[in-house]
């Protein structure tokens, strides 16, 4: 086989694992949108506030460290220990749940009723407002995420497919982090996916996201529910940025990766989860052999980012509620 | 008396408030916020702890005390901008904006006020031509003598000879970014190597289809014109595709402590391009005693002595020795910005002075003239020891082609002159 051909192939895998990673953070979106209707403007601020928790507890940071010393004259930094991964991210999830609390308890439980546009905004605040607290408690300085995951080309998968090519080609180039992102994605729309078939909160999750008043009548309580959505999409934010923190160091810019998951999310649409995944398959796929086809060699690059939007921007025209979206249906 | 009263308290309020007329005032356009916040801590610290110590050690610079006023600008242009138009005011005697972004747009503002401004290694590199851009100055080097530096680095590793050899440029899709194509291509055409071009687009966060390239196209070296988080990712994914890191070499954005610690040992041997040296100078021994022991720090001290706070630290010293030239050549110590300005273009650094203050071989010899506001346009090539987390100098300073750039300088600065309507001169 041709080498230019193999390489092709190369990037629709390689397109594929990055599309995972886009989708890891569609799925936070989707989780909030589906259940109370409010596009999460900051769901890329809650990935890189998860991340920078996650390592500042492990590095055993004093919160705040900067502000207190200010305040106080000290000059305290770290505890003096350090916390087991796992421990860390159990701890987390507890921050991100308290998050969760605090945004429905001080924010959405007062804008019940109101138009999207004025919860979108909300969100917006939530976003600088999460973005500045990150900063102020874990400091600005870029933070390398230690949990041990593998970086770095597969040489088995190298070695093994070399020969399928001439002298110029060199074997499929796989990201060992791509591997377990796609194996980390796997069990995280499973374990999402079941939750939401099998237990009690999920059937109850579900029926706030088909119709928030009739789940209301039945005695569902919405504040209970919003609270679940939004911890649960803290712990997928979680996950998107260890992931994405493992490849760069945790930093402010990991904010940035929700311009990613947009074209994504139009793609997906915005009310499923199965949608977050397959748009973020395509989106990757698409920009990546768009690139090596076309952009690279003819117009100088970097189009990645205009073209998944362009792609979304095509699907909308056909599909306005998106591949897996819900149908929008108005009768008069 | 009641409105008597009032009157007083305002007077003696806005008496209070007012800026101190005898303060050298140095505004700082910091970023300590935002994407790029771990590049602009450390210089905005060393830039301040040296003003600082000038406070504590000297008096201030000619007996004048130094007055900073930090401005954050978050590394965004409309923000620097309005940075600029709030500290103005103030007697603002010289400007440090730290964004080519900020610098672009504040060049034609700067000159209109008559406030000088310097953009050390960035900025608008043909702002070098003193007689066009009368209050600009990018001393000790520019953009375009780093792509210079790097190729005859380049060149003596290879016995002078790049005839045959492929160099990928890796860069920000910015105005940042392109800035060394230009240069590049015209020593590609001298020099017989072969130049491919990967621009990877804003943040950075996703460069695998730039790496790919690279693994298929085997180029002999890649040079990186990247910032921020692109410089984190590009270091690792190198190291991905098992790149060879000591003919990786980044320019001297991309060759801080945090541009390669998040790739951990797999950052062993990346090279990149300094504008300073970076080792134990007895000024920072100063710093430590009469400004962070006595609680005047600029930070949380944990930068002390990197990369970017000794660059912050270097410019603060330019700052200085400009002023302390104004004053000389004027002889007042309180100094306006256009006195400050005439400071800058009669500047000369030498290893005797740079030893004087502290900090010997911090930076190359040069002198400003009129026609030349550009320095040396030297820089060195250090390499990063994952091991002992140092970047250890490989080369002393090195020149670039000058024959090259020189053309380049006054071809792109004679259209800015067309454009701007500006006949060429000496102030």
């Amino acid at each position: 086989m041709s080498a230019d051909f193999l390489y092709g192939i190369e990037v629709i895998i390689n397109g594929l694992m990055a599309g995972v990673l886009y989708a890891l953070v569609a799925l936070g979106f989707v989780l909030i949108f589906k259940a109370s209707g409010i596009f999460n403007y900051a769901q890329g601020v809650m990935a890189l506030f998860a991340a920078l928790t996650l390592v500042g507890i492990m590095e055993g940071q004093v919160p705040f460290a900067h502000l207190l010393n200010a305040i106080f004259g000290t000059d305290i930094h770290h505890f003096g220990w350090e916390v087991p991964a796992l421990l860390a991210i159990f701890l987390t999830v507890l921050v991100m749940v308290a998050f969760a609390w605090a945004v429905q308890h001080f924010v959405f439980r007062h804008l019940v009723g109101q138009e999207p546009i004025i919860l979108f905004m909300a969100t917006i605040g939530l976003a600088y407002f999460l973005e500045g607290v990150g900063d102020l408690m874990w400091g600005s300085d870029i933070k390398t995420i230690a949990l041990g995951l593998p970086q770095g080309g597969s040489f088995w998968v190298e070695d093994m497919t070399a020969s399928l090519g001439g002298d110029d080609f060199y074997g499929f180039f796989i990201d060992k982090l791509d591997m377990v992102a796609t194996v980390v994605a796997i069990v995280l729309v499973i374990s999402l996916i079941a939750f939401a078939q099998y237990t009690k909160q999920g059937r109850a999750m579900r029926a706030v996201a088909d119709d928030h008043q009739a789940a209301l009548s039945v005695g569902i309580s919405l504040n209970y529910i919003w609270v679940l959505v939004w911890s649960l999409a803290g712990i997928v934010a979680m996950v998107a940025g260890i992931m994405w923190g493992a490849k760069s160091g945790v930093q402010f810019s990991l904010s940035l990766i929700a311009l990613k998951a947009l074209p994504v999310l139009m793609l997906g649409g915005f009310t499923s989860i199965p949608g977050a995944i397959v748009g973020g398959l395509i989106i990757g796929v698409g920009e990546k052999l768009f690139e090596y086809t076309i952009g690279a060699p003819f117009l100088g690059g970097a189009t990645e980012n205009w073209f998944a939007y362009m792609l979304a921007l095509i699907f909308l025209v056909f599909r306005p509620q998106g591949l897996f979206g819900e149908r929008i249906i108005e009768r008069v | 008396m009641k409105m008597k009263t009032l009157a007083a308290m305002a007077l003696a309020g806005a008496v209070a408030s007012g800026p101190a007329v005898a303060d050298l005032v140095i505004p700082d356009l910091s970023y300590r916020t935002g994407p790029y916040a771990a590049g602009g801590t450390p210089f905005s610290d060393g830039y301040q702890d040296y003003f600082n110590l000038l406070n504590a050690r000297d008096g201030g610079i000619g007996g004048e005390p130094v007055r900073i006023v930090e401005c954050e600008t978050g590394y965004n242009t409309e923000k620097g901008v309005e940075c600029y138009e709030s500290t103005k005011g103030e007697g603002a005697l010289i400007y440090q904006p730290l964004s080519t972004g900020i610098t672009y747009q504040l060049i034609p503002k700067a000159t209109a006020d008559e406030i000088p401004i310097h953009t050390m290694g960035y900025g608008r590199t043909s702002a070098a031509n003193g007689e066009v851009f009368n209050w600009v100055f990018n001393y000790p080097a520019n953009y375009w003598d780093a792509a210079s530096v790097a190729v005859n680095y380049l060149l003596d590793e290879n016995g002078g000879d790049l005839n045959g050899k492929t160099i990928a440029l890796v860069y920000h899709n910015s105005a940042y970014g392109k800035e060394p194509i230009r240069t590049l291509e015209s020593l590609a055409e001298m020099h017989g190597f072969e130049l491919s071009q990967l621009a990877v687009d804003h943040p950075g966060q996703e460069q695998k289809s730039q790496w790919l390239q690279i693994r298929r196209e085997r180029p002999d070296y890649v040079l990186m014109w990247g910032w921020g988080v692109m410089n984190q990712v590009a270091v690792q994914e190198a190291a991905n595709i098992g790149f060879p890191m000591e003919n990786f070499i980044g320019n001297w954005w991309a060759g801080a402590e945090h541009d390669v610690t998040p790739a951990g040992d797999a950052a062993n041997g990346y090279k990149s391009l300094n504008m300073n040296r970076v080792i134990d100078y007895p000024v920072l021994a100063d710093i430590q005693s009469m400004v962070h022991d006595a609680g005047n720090a600029a930070g949380d001290g944990s930068h002390m002595g990197s990369v970017l706070y000794v660059r912050g630290m270097y410019a603060a010293m330019l700052a200085a020795e400009a002023i302390a030239k104004a004053q000389e050549i004027h002889g007042v110590a309180d100094v306006t910005p256009a006195m400050v300005r005439d400071g800058m273009e009669a500047l000369e650094i030498t290893d005797a002075r740079m030893g004087e203050l502290g900090m010997e071989g911090i930076g190359p010899e040069f002198s400003v003239s009129c026609a030349d506001h550009g320095g040396a346009g030297q820089g060195l090539v250090q390499q990063w020891n994952a091991a002992d987390s140092t970047w250890v100098p490989l080369t002393d300073f090195i020149s670039p082609d000058d024959a090259v750039i020189a053309p380049l300088v006054a071809e792109d600065s004679a259209a800015f002159a067309a454009e701007s309507g500006i006949t060429p001169g000496c102030l």
